[in-house]
């Protein structure tokens, strides 16, 4: 597939420090419209905190984010929340409204962010929530539903919000193995619908099948990045070269299989 | 067997005695839920300055006796600002005030306990924090506060007979005064415990159906 080279995403040398620990130290890398960028790395490295300096949940305390040709950093509150709507985000425990309905949890920013009527509302949620193979769930709630579904909940949830671009924090990690593979399925169909995508995730199979490029962080800084053929096969360090060895043990091989 | 006149005569007057009871706790519990909502809301979510305030505001109602309370309020500050209330109204204000203090607690945990990343959801989406409180996080806590929150309704029957103090004309007033003219306070006290059981246990019921209408499915009782 050939890309049109159209610049969606800047990051621009984010720091970020807890107390005295610097969990980023200067990351830069761009994302273009209709790419999938997967970041890995090991755990307590600052891939969750990155990207929530993306969508500014967590403000950064230097660099800046640039969505198209607007700085996302650097704005008041409502500002913020504007730009929030164009990045959709997936979190790890699903963070689904425990006391809505699936429907529910899918149209309320529409009504309530987006000012949409009310059966306006309701379509685009079915709509969505079809689009995730939910459709005959939507009357269900949060806590009816199985982890992989809530997932794929959030995901209609984000995407109903017509965003830009796509932020999923490990989106596979709290679910059961049996449960990934519907929402990798999800994600897989999304990517090659086009939509723009950062991912965090362990899950190698999905790298190497779906990822345009992988971003390897550690200790705060982005270590290497390449294509997925380039970094599984020829790694410029040797630290990447074990951490996906590791992964791969860990995971399942390159072609999602467990070795 | 005169035992039981004194009960028949007294009835009509010690009846009237519960609509003043349940209109001083009812609208107490009012008062108190409308304080405590955004307080609770102010002790998570707000500055440093309005949750110190608030601490302060909670510590001083949960601090003081009932008693020393109305005594304060009623004859002391009511008076003094020149505002002349009825007892009826002086007593609603002062339980009002003090079962906002306790509510904002049962509130407050219940906001604590659904974790942050209710509020990170609502954000991720585009919702201001306000928005977010509002529409996200409220409704789940007020539900999660129920079964804490019918604990208020006996507390404040209970505490309500206090107000006899300043001449509240509740149950137990009316039964202190027909006891003293008649000589015989078992056979009245007892009318006026019986009372105060059974506005207790029919308020729990209605509370318990209350909860089981808003639970939201699939969780545990």
């Amino acid at each position: 597939m050939k890309k049109r080279k159209e610049l969606i995403l800047q990051i621009k040398n984010i720091h970020k420090s807890f107390g005295e620990n610097e969990v980023l130290k200067g990351i830069s890398f761009d994302v273009f419209k209709g790419e999938t960028k997967v970041i890995i790395g090991p755990s307590g490295m600052g891939k969750s905190t990155l990207l929530r300096c993306i969508n500014q949940l967590t403000i950064p305390e230097q660099g800046s984010i640039w969505l198209r040709d607007q700085e996302v950093t650097h704005h008041n509150v409502r500002e913020m929340n504007r730009f929030r709507q164009k990045i959709g985000m997936v979190f790890q425990d699903f963070n689904l409204f425990d006391h809505l309905n699936a429907i529910r949890n899918v149209e309320i920013a529409l009504i309530k962010v987006k000012g949409m009527k009310k059966d306006e509302a309701r379509d685009k949620g079915m709509q969505e929530l079809k689009k995730v193979g939910l459709g005959k769930q939507a009357l269900l709630y949060p806590a009816e539903l199985s982890g992989g579904q809530k997932q794929r909940v959030s995901i209609a949830r984000a995407l109903a919000m017509d965003p830009e671009v796509m932020l999923f924090d490990e989106p596979t990690s709290a679910l059961d193995p049996e449960l990934i593979g519907e929402v990798l399925g999800v994600m897989q169909k999304l990517a090659k619908e086009g939509m723009t995508m950062v991912v965090v995730t362990h899950e190698m199979g999905f790298a190497r099948s779906v990822a345009d490029e992988i971003i390897f962080l550690e200790k705060g800084r982005l270590l290497e990045s390449g294509p997925p053929g380039k970094l599984f096969y020829q790694p410029k360090y040797q630290r990447t070269k074990k951490f996906l060895f590791k992964l791969t043990e860990l995971y399942g091989d390159i072609d999602g299989e467990k070795t | 067997m005169e035992n039981f006149i004194v009960i028949y005569q007294a009835l009509p007057f010690l009846l009237q005695g519960i609509i003043t009871t349940l209109g001083l706790v009812l609208s107490a519990l009012f008062l108190g839920f409308i304080i405590a909502v955004p307080f609770s809301v102010g002790q998570v979510y707000g500055s440093f300055w309005i949750k110190k305030l608030i601490g302060i505001y909670v510590w001083f109602f949960r601090g003081l006796p009932i008693l020393v309370l109305l005594f304060l309020f009623y004859y002391g500050l009511f008076n003094m600002i020149g505002l002349n209330l009825s007892a009826f109204m002086a007593a609603v204000l002062v339980l009002g005030l003090r079962s906002s203090a306790y509510q904002a607690q049962i509130f407050r945990g219940s906001i604590q306990s659904l974790g942050q990343g209710q509020m990170l959801a609502a954000q991720s989406l585009g919702m201001s924090k306000w928005k977010a409180i509002w529409n996200i996080i409220v409704p789940q806590a007020l539900r999660i506060s129920i079964p804490g929150w019918s604990n208020e309704y006996p507390a404040m029957l209970t505490e309500s007979a206090v107000t006899y103090a300043i001449g509240v004309m509740e149950v137990l007033t009316r039964g202190n005064f027909i006891a003293s003219r008649t000589y015989r306070p078992m056979p009245i006290y007892l009318t006026c415990a019986i009372i105060f059981l059974i506005l207790s246990y029919s308020g729990m019921k209605i509370l318990h159906v209350l909860e089981t209408k808003v639970r939201i499915p699939g969780f545990e009782e």
